[in-house]
């Protein structure tokens, strides 16, 4: 290896001399630097077999003609850097990408530009790799004509850092990936989600952010998955939520924010989540609990001019709710110590009718709601007893979250 | 009728009820933005009170007027002058010296405050413009049950519980329906429901100017794909139209039908 | 000149005219009695057009009046008890009246023998019963209609004011109008009536000359000859 490293040799492909960026991969020996100067390069599968590092100067255009895959990569301690890659085949029976990895290690992929990639970066049986500053554009209409912008599977020690991805079907996708982090990301007008996780454990996203996406972010079936600071905007839509949870177990939500998304969470069964520092501002439902979820606390948030702070459906015991700030909360604090006298019941008559029959929506802000929910609050009797925050903060918690 | 509506008009600009009616809406424009400086909540929290308040005091004012012009009215109807033209220009006279009170008051201090920079702008005039429009649909509301009943404490009782119905009791039956008929589709129904209220109407098409409409997007596509497009506007601003206009014209009926 | 034929008019279950048939004619001052809830006030709102008759027809001048707006041009007409829009001032009212409807002739030197002058400042809420019903007077006075009707006009008047009114309606009989009056005061009767239309149970039980009133009823005095008229039915 080092002996590789010590011969290594510098390629220069275009200047006349090498005009294929696939010749001369072909010619390079292990270790080498594969250096592309200025131009358009119409290439197309281009196999990846040895260590190598792909240098583009100043983004040459490699064009796939949409033809497969355009990198496609099977070597570990591979680095792809500089290009402006274009054009990959569509297909509705094979994943076409314009940089595929697939039983690598140790790779870079990295300062790229990629357009009109079926999918864009797409990482199979792979581990201990860097993806990072990477700028995807797609023009996904529709979920079955697109792909993903960064997708991994069955991965592992992945670092996903300061990528930008816009119209694509999922901006990040993951499934069966582990310990693995996803940072500083800009994910945007995806057909479907920003981020998505499927069976994936151990991972962590942290100050990315997410807006107007189909539907938000999605984590779904996995465990101990860490969310942290990150944004979630303006997800507005018949179906958007700012994240949706299904099936998980153990994992941390902490100094996000959820601002303007038609639901801020949507918990569908959601067990031993941890939320705190989070501010919900001005989201539709704040946090809307489907199925059962246990073991859930939700302690020191901020519930700021939500249309409909919490609601649930069937049971949620063994929840709790404690010293969030709460914007309706109308109570006192006698005794100055910053903790409202009174609890704070977040579950509204209102949002309960409306979980069970939707279309009472309609009657939102409507006169009879304010008065039913103004008798159930002076005496409960169909929202749960035990579902209060009974030390409701006076004043919102700092908020650690990046704005 | 334009002779009527100017004495009504003048008669009423001049009672004491129409300043403090003036001045409450002043008081509560300004009292708004000293709550909050940010000119689209202002507008929201100013939806809440319209939506309840201007039929209210349609209907009391509505009352009001006609009983007390009572006798007036009987001068006037033993003069060269058609029936319609002396109800229509009554009517007219109180609808818009209350719109005008609504309109001046609230807009005086939002004009201050410079809504005519803002984007709320639009959303203000909507806003407006429907309780003109409530207002308008109350007051002939009320005229008609003071034309039916002669006796004014019962008037006033029966104008007050059409506008209790409308403004929470319906609501309520609405929403009874349905959480009982859950297992069906709703969308129509509950899409329906709503145009048979002025009042319902007026907030849906308010709430649809502000984000929170994706809410009602949510149940379903039928709301939001009828009142989100062009035509389910015009469909809805000419309904509160017609919510005008009948009761306008079942109160001419009444009229001219009616011993006095 | 004024023709009212079988005239039927009940609020609900209370037939209150069954059948009026009276013929009103010109430079004539007719009075109509009759005890309470006979139908005088429902008859003269009839002719108003303020009270809508089931049945019957009223000829003005031959054509009929029925759902028509444009003859109360032709009538004068000072009601019972006037509460007018309380923000109003004396001379506002008038000249609302007179810009709705067009017409009207001089009022100045009326008011000013009514002694309703200083009053044209005052707003109508302040004034008492007299000054309203002098108030009145000047609204209907200051038209020239042919059909003049007056519904307890006498109501709160001083003796003065009770003189000029008299006067009033002389003059207007003089000039060839028909006069309809309702009254309580039997003098007045006696004194000004060419004839008398007793109403009883909403029939016409009498239609004459004041004269033959007293003559039918073998009494002497209006008064007298009304109890008799009275005692009779009540029998």
């Amino acid at each position: 290896m080092l002996s590789a490293w010590l011969n290594a040799a510098v390629i220069t492909v275009g200047n006349g001399a090498n005009p294929s960026l696939s010749a001369a991969v072909h010619q390079a020996r292990a270790g080498d630097t594969v250096l592309v100067i200025p131009g358009t390069y119409k290439e197309a599968a281009i196999i990846i077999d040895k260590p190598l590092t792909l240098l583009g100067q100043n983004h040459p255009v490699i064009d796939g003609m949409n033809k497969g895959h355009i990198l496609d990569i099977r070597a570990d301690s591979v680095t792809v850097k500089g290009f402006h890659l274009r054009n990959v085949q569509q297909s509705y029976t094979k994943d076409f990408a314009a940089i595929h990895l697939f039983k690598c290690s140790h790779f870079v992929i990295e300062d790229n530009v990629l357009r009109n990639s079926f999918f864009g970066i797409l990482i199979e049986r792979s581990k201990r790799g860097y993806v990072r500053n990477n700028d995807i554009l797609g023009e996904a209409v529709t979920e079955q004509s697109s792909g993903n912008g960064i997708h991994g599977w069955h991965s592992s020690f992945l670092f996903i850092e300061n990528n930008h991805v816009e119209r694509m079907r999922d901006g990040i996708y993951f499934e069966f990936v582990k310990n693995s982090v996803i940072k500083g990301n800009k994910s945007r007008h995806n057909v479907r989600y920003g981020l998505h996780f499927m069976f994936s454990n151990d991972d962590r996203y942290e100050a990315n952010t997410f807006e107007k996406n189909g539907a938000g972010v999605a984590v779904m079936f996995s465990n101990r998955i860490s969310m942290i600071k990150n944004r979630f905007r303006l997800n507005w839509g018949s179906a958007s939520y700012g994240l949706l949870l299904k099936e998980i177990y153990d994992a941390t939500i902490k100094d996000n924010l959820f601002y303007k998304n038609t639901i801020g969470v949507n918990a569908d069964g959601a067990n031993r989540i941890e939320f705190s520092g989070n501010r919900f501002d001005n989201n539709g439902w704040a946090i809307r609990f489907l199925g059962a979820c246990y073991g859930n606390k939700i302690i020191g948030n901020n519930f700021v001019y939500n249309a409909l702070d919490i609601s649930y459906t069937g049971s949620i015991n063994g929840n709790v709710f404690d010293r969030n700030f709460w914007s309706k909360y109308s109570g006192y604090d006698l005794d100055k110590n910053g903790i409202g006298d009174v609890p704070y019941r977040p579950v509204k008559l209102f949002s309960y009718i409306v979980h069970k029959t939707p279309e009472t929506i309609i009657l939102l802000r409507s006169l009879f709601v304010d008065i039913i929910n103004f008798s159930e609050k002076v005496s409960p009797i169909l929202t749960p007893d035990n579902l209060k925050d009974n030390q409701p903060l006076m004043k919102p918690v700092t908020e650690n979250a990046e704005s | 009728m334009l002779k009527i509506l100017k004495y009504s008009f003048t008669d009423l600009m001049r009672s004491r009820w129409s300043y403090i009616y003036f001045l409450f809406y002043l008081t509560l424009g300004f009292v708004l933005f000293f709550l909050n400086t940010d000119l689209t909540k202002a507008v929201i929290t100013l939806m809440n009170i319209i939506i309840v308040l201007t039929p209210l005091i349609g209907t009391i004012f509505g009352v009001m007027y006609y009983y007390s012009s009572r006798e007036f009215t009987e001068l006037l109807l033993a003069q060269p002058v058609k029936r319609h033209t002396i109800f229509a220009g009554q009517y007219l006279g109180v609808s818009l010296s209350l719109s005008l009170s609504l309109v001046v008051g609230v807009g005086l201090p939002f004009v201050l405050y410079g809504i005519f920079a803002s984007a709320a702008i639009w959303d203000f005039a909507t806003l407006l413009m429907i309780g003109a429009f409530l207002t308008f649909i109350f007051v002939a509301l009320a005229f008609n049950m003071a034309l039916f009943f002669n006796d004014k404490i019962k008037g006033f009782g029966a104008a007050i519980i059409l506008w209790l119905f409308m403004a929470v009791i319906y609501d309520g039956i609405f929403l009874l329906s349905l959480m009982l008929f859950n297992d069906y589709p709703l969308d129509k129904l509950a899409l329906g429901a709503t145009m048979f209220n002025p009042i319902d109407l007026s907030r849906i098409l308010i709430l649809l100017k502000l984000d929170i409409s994706a809410l009602l997007g949510y149940t379903g596509a039928v709301f939001k794909d009828f009142f989100g497009n062009p035509l389910g506007m015009v469909v809805s601003l000419s309904l509160l139209g017609v919510w005008v206009a009948l009761p306008v014209m079942l109160m001419l009926r009444q009229s001219s039908k009616k011993d006095f | 000149m004024l023709k009212v034929k079988d005239l039927h008019k009940s609020y609900g279950p209370v037939n209150v005219l069954k059948g009026v048939n009276i013929d009103f004619k010109p430079g004539e001052i007719t009075a109509v009695l009759g005890p309470n809830g006979s139908g005088k006030t429902t008859l003269l709102k009839s002719i108003l057009g303020m009270v809508i008759p089931q049945k019957g027809a009223i000829m003005l001048d031959g054509a009929s009046i029925l759902g028509n707006w444009q003859y109360r041009d032709k009538i004068a007409y000072v009601p019972q008890i006037a509460n007018f829009p309380g923000n109003i001032r004396v001379e506002e009212l008038i000249r609302m009246i007179r810009d709705i409807r067009p017409g009207a002739g001089a009022y100045q030197e009326l008011a000013e023998t009514l002694k309703l002058t200083p009053f044209f400042k005052k707003k109508l809420s302040a004034l008492s019963g007299g000054t309203r019903q002098k108030v009145n007077l000047v609204l209907a006075f200051m038209f020239d209609a042919p059909l003049v009707i007056l519904d307890e006009p006498t109501a709160g008047l001083d003796p003065v004011a009770l003189i000029i009114l008299k006067d009033l309606i002389a003059e207007q009989k003089a000039r060839g109008k028909t006069i309809l009056i309702t009254t309580h005061i039997m003098n007045l009767v006696e004194e000004m009536a060419d004839k008398v239309v007793f109403l009883l149970d909403g029939t016409v039980y009498f239609h004459g000359a004041v004269q033959e009133l007293k003559e039918h009823t073998g009494r002497d005095h209006m008064e007298k000859a009304i109890a008799a008229i009275l005692e009779k039915s009540y029998a």
